[in-house]
């Protein structure tokens, strides 16, 4: 690897790395803004135009704050958990392809942090590693509520990342029928959603795998633990669980990670399902640089329609039982995961190979 | 199905809210320092010692207050007025006269047993002080200058508003100070300087035939 080709692999990485610090600041401050007018409420207001800096002023503040650490925990654990929250949410936005490949002189400079050519597999991945951050903190805590809290951060993942992961299958497969042979890579993914159908509908994978979306949606909601599924935390009856016994900067790397997922989770969503960073960008008329920025907003917009979905629901529902909740996931999503695969598969091959009989 | 139906129906409400707050047609809360709501007309905020138009104090040091304040925050001790020159025009006047606004729970009783009307009180209330010291009001504060004006404990603060002071909360009483109900709506108390320039209460009878709400219930 040369110099040039270095250099562009660190921009890369950093630019998707500030993107999604940015989005994350503003995510925590719009969810506070939008859950308030849903409740006729002000919200922020002090700091900042709209009190748009309100999560700077509240991280700033818990860095500042002590790090308490109780005296029962099991301390390694205790220190290592909120990095293994942190450090999955990053590497998992890193996969999402978020602009059009722009051009520094000879070398192409793609907007992603890095194309896996496993890229959807890496995330699940990597979605079952935070996992692991949850547990752990509530087992080390050495204390009844985290623990309960991590318990059922157990369970809840392994339902829902099942069905997850089903549904991204049912896409995997409709994506390999549109190019050459399947893929798991998402720029991959995004490149075979370009183009219409009869002139004005875009190809996006949303039309023809509209249940996979309605599941993947659920699914994400409550693999990262959001109101109407998030027991794991739960204030009202186990004290914010799995990081009751956190304080100052532990406390929000929790915090950001669940933002991120957020963020990435839905930047997913948006990458299989609505086409990424598609869209038209008007070429002719307007200059090549706001054209070349254009993909960037389609990315954003579309992500942040299923983020506000994930405030709206969190206005809306209250939080399911704990039985409801497993029986939302073992009974009723995988199973429609799992006949939406079939289902689709068959449709598939049939419009490819024609019949078996003919 | 029935489900999907119930989740559609509770977005549609949190929506709709939504839409209806960011257009400005619903808000709950305002901004309270910048903007503050109007305050009812009988709103209990911070106690005044009242004077005569003469300037003669009002409180005759009776400790009725003392006794009738359930949080038994109002401490008073009467002593006899100088002939020569009577602070009220009784026999006695409240020459130590403090109210614990700590544990004051603004029931307003005080103003109600009092039998002279001199103790009512104002629309004030932002009234958080840095120590509990400050918290205790004594004659100093309570009591109301010879032109009727009523000092502000902070009257630096950014918040302090004269006119809340200059407020006085509307006549308690349901039936005339004397106690009869025919003397109902009928003013039987002198107006005092400043704050207590209210019109008498409308009696019973033509509340209930008026159909328009009462401003005075705020």
């Amino acid at each position: 690897m040369s110099w040039p080709e270095f250099g562009i692999v660190v921009l890369r990485v950093v630019l998707t790395f500030a993107l999604l610090l940015v989005v994350t600041v503003i995510n925590v401050w719009a969810e506070r803004k939008i859950v308030a007018d849903m409740q006729s409420r002000i919200g922020p207001s002090r700091a900042g135009p709209w009190g748009i800096l309100q999560t700077v002023a509240d991280g700033l503040k818990l860095f500042f704050k002590e790090s308490v650490v109780p005296r029962k925990v099991e301390l390694g654990m205790y220190l290592l958990a909120p990095f293994l929250a942190v450090i999955p949410a990053f590497l998992i936005f890193m996969m999402v392809p978020w602009g059009q490949p722009f051009m520094i002189g000879d070398y192409e400079v793609a907007l992603q942090g890095a194309d896996l050519n496993i890229g959807l597999l890496f995330i699940l991945a990597m979605s079952s590693l935070a996992v692991y951050a949850v547990v752990l903190a509530g087992w080390s805590s050495g204390s009844k509520y985290p623990l309960i809290g991590g318990v059922r951060a157990t369970a809840q993942a392994i339902s829902y990342e099942a069905a997850m992961g089903l549904a991204m299958v049912a896409v995997v497969v409709y994506s390999a029928t549109q190019g050459d042979g399947g893929t798991l890579s998402l720029a991959e993914i995004v490149e075979r959603q370009t183009g219409t159908w009869a002139g004005f509908i875009p190809r996006w994978n949303i039309f023809p795998q509209i249940a996979a979306f309605v599941i993947f949606l659920i699914a994400i909601v409550a693999e990262t633990n959001r109101a109407p599924f998030d027991l794991v935390e739960a204030e009202q009856e186990i004290v914010g669980g799995f990081h009751t016994e956190y304080s100052g900067m532990r406390f929000a790397m929790f915090f950001l990670a669940e933002y991120i997922n957020i963020f990435s989770m839905s930047a997913i969503a948006a990458t299989i399902f609505l086409g990424g960073w598609n869209g038209p960008t008007f070429e002719t008329v307007l200059p090549g640089f706001i054209s070349g920025l254009l993909p960037t907003v389609w990315f954003l917009l579309k992500t942040y329609l299923i983020v506000f979905l994930f405030f709206w629901l969190r206005a809306t529902l209250p939080r399911l039982r704990y039985d409801q909740l497993m029986t939302l996931g073992w009974k009723r999503l995988i199973p429609a995961a799992l006949a939406w695969l079939v289902v689709s598969t068959i449709a598939i091959g049939v419009r490819q190979f024609g019949m078996p009989w003919s | 199905m029935g489900l999907i139906k119930e989740l559609l129906k509770g977005l549609r409400v949190t929506g709709g809210t939504m839409i209806r707050t960011i257009t400005g047609k619903e808000m709950v809360t305002i901004e309270y320092p910048k903007e503050m709501r109007e305050k009812p007309q009988r709103f209990h905020g911070r106690h005044v010692l009242n004077r005569y138009p003469d300037g003669m104090e009002k409180c005759i040091g009776c400790e009725l207050c003392a006794g009738a304040c359930p949080a038994n925050c109002i401490h008073v001790r009467g002593m006899d007025n100088d002939p020569a020159s009577p602070t009220s025009p009784g026999e006695r006047f409240g020459y130590v006269y403090e109210i614990n606004l700590l544990r004051c729970i603004f029931c307003g009783l005080c103003v109600e047993a009092c039998p002279t009307e001199a103790i009512t009180m104002t629309h004030l209330f932002e009234m958080s002080t840095t120590n509990r010291e400050d918290a205790i009001y004594t004659r100093e504060t309570l009591l109301m200058d010879q032109q009727g004006n009523v000092p502000h404990m902070f009257p630096d603060d950014p918040l302090a508003d004269q006119n809340e002071l200059d407020a006085a909360d509307g006549w308690l009483r349901a039936t005339a100070p004397s106690g009869a109900a025919a003397y109902e709506g009928i003013q039987m108390w002198q107006g005092t300087p400043g704050p207590a320039d209210w019109s008498a209460e409308p009696s019973q009878d033509i509340r209930d035939a008026s159909s328009e709400p009462d401003a005075a219930d705020g």
